[in-house]
């Protein structure tokens, strides 16, 4: 299975994802110059994150307009698993695959730090195998990663399961105190009202080896795979009118 | 044709930024501050002034120069290149380093005391 962890000017995530990727059985990651206009190759898409175009005017704002964008967008409506880390959910965010943006910290500091996130949904096509409640282990990297929706839209997240991860405490509370920027209701992580696409902040490609302190964001990228094998991709409407 | 857009974020969104300033504004002599929101201001020189130039500017404004998720914007035209600069902020003289107080146009009223709690 190939994923592709597409490339922007000012990426700087993308080795660490293509290595975390590269590191487990059966999973293959290639790197798609953001120039490209076509994934078709891929059965599934990382956008890693970084400082696409230097984060200029926000976000994430210029970035969604490269070429790649038109074969991230049409992908993910066809069902293909799309997964956002840090910049890549903001980029989402902005292209309009995901609900909310992405601002400044309430602290208004960068953010660098080793976080617990706590699973929200019992099965996810990224957090297979991780039950409610699941604890996952970490690092956050950012400056602006408050994220904000408005409060009709954020009834629409809950009520659909689309927060997939929120900041917790390591008792798994969820807890101000652990939320590194400001985040509505904790939230760390969102998938699509599909299902398929799916953006957090925190790095699981930088926790995926037990030599990096937590090897739990490996279990995002193997549960991507198992989806993919498993072909539960089609299954996701479905949830989608259970919830409706 | 000049074209300027202002971009503020929505009354909803918190600006932290903008709370700093305010804070810091009351902390130099200014209790009277409320409130600071911080946006952005983007002058834009375009060629000509077709017909539908005002739209396609709209669009872009909303797709790319804000996020209608946060942000609302605002487009003010300004035809004519010889419009005259009217700059609102008064430059202290050079003559020596100005303090926040004189860039603030206010004078800073210092405690006597300096005891605090």
């Amino acid at each position: 299975m190939k994923f592709a962890v597409i490339r922007f000017p000012g990426s700087n995530c993308d080795q660490d994802c293509v290595a975390s990727i590269n590191g487990l059985d059966g999973l293959r990651a290639e790197y798609v110059w953001h120039k490209e206009t076509s994934l078709d190759d891929f059965g599934a898409i990382v956008l890693p994150g970084g400082f696409a175009y230097g984060d200029y005017l926000r976000c994430g704002a210029i970035a969604r307009f490269s070429p790649i964008m038109k074969a991230v967008i049409s992908d993910a409506h066809a069902g293909k698993l799309v997964l956002g880390t840090c910049n890549g959910f903001q980029i989402l965010c902005e292209a309009g695959l995901l609900p909310g943006a992405l601002v400044r910290n309430r602290s208004l500091r960068f953010v660098c730090d080793m976080v617990t996130t706590r699973v929200e949904v019992d099965d996810s096509p990224f957090t297979h195998g991780c039950p409610k409640g699941a604890l996952l282990r970490l690092p956050v990297a950012h400056g602006e990663g408050c994220f904000y929706v408005d409060p009709e839209t954020l009834r629409e997240l809950n009520a659909n399961q689309q927060v997939i991860l929120r900041y917790a405490d390591r008792q798994g509370r969820i807890v101000s105190g652990a939320n590194p920027n400001g985040s509505i209701e904790n939230i760390a992580g969102i998938c699509n009202r599909e299902g398929n696409v799916f953006g957090l902040m925190p790095h699981p490609d930088r926790a995926s080896d037990a030599r990096l302190d937590s090897a739990d964001g490996a279990k995002i990228f193997r549960s991507m795979l198992q989806t993919i094998t498993a072909g539960r991709t089609a299954t996701a409407p479905e949830r989608v009118k259970q919830v409706a | 044709m000049k074209a300027r857009v202002i971009v503020m974020p929505k009354a909803a969104v918190l600006d932290p930024q903008g709370n700093a300033v305010r804070d810091a504004m009351q902390h130099l002599g200014m209790p009277e501050v409320r409130s600071v929101r911080i946006g952005k201001y983007m002058e834009i020189d375009i060629e000509g002034q077709n017909g539908d130039l005002e739209s396609r500017l709209h669009h872009l404004c909303r797709d790319l120069l804000s996020n209608p998720v946060i942000e609302d914007y605002e487009l003010q035209k300004a035809e004519g290149r010889n419009q005259k600069k009217t700059p609102n902020v008064e430059r202290p003289t050079r003559r020596r380093k100005a303090s926040a107080g004189q860039a603030l146009n206010v004078r800073l009223q210092r405690p006597k005391t300096t005891k605090r709690k």
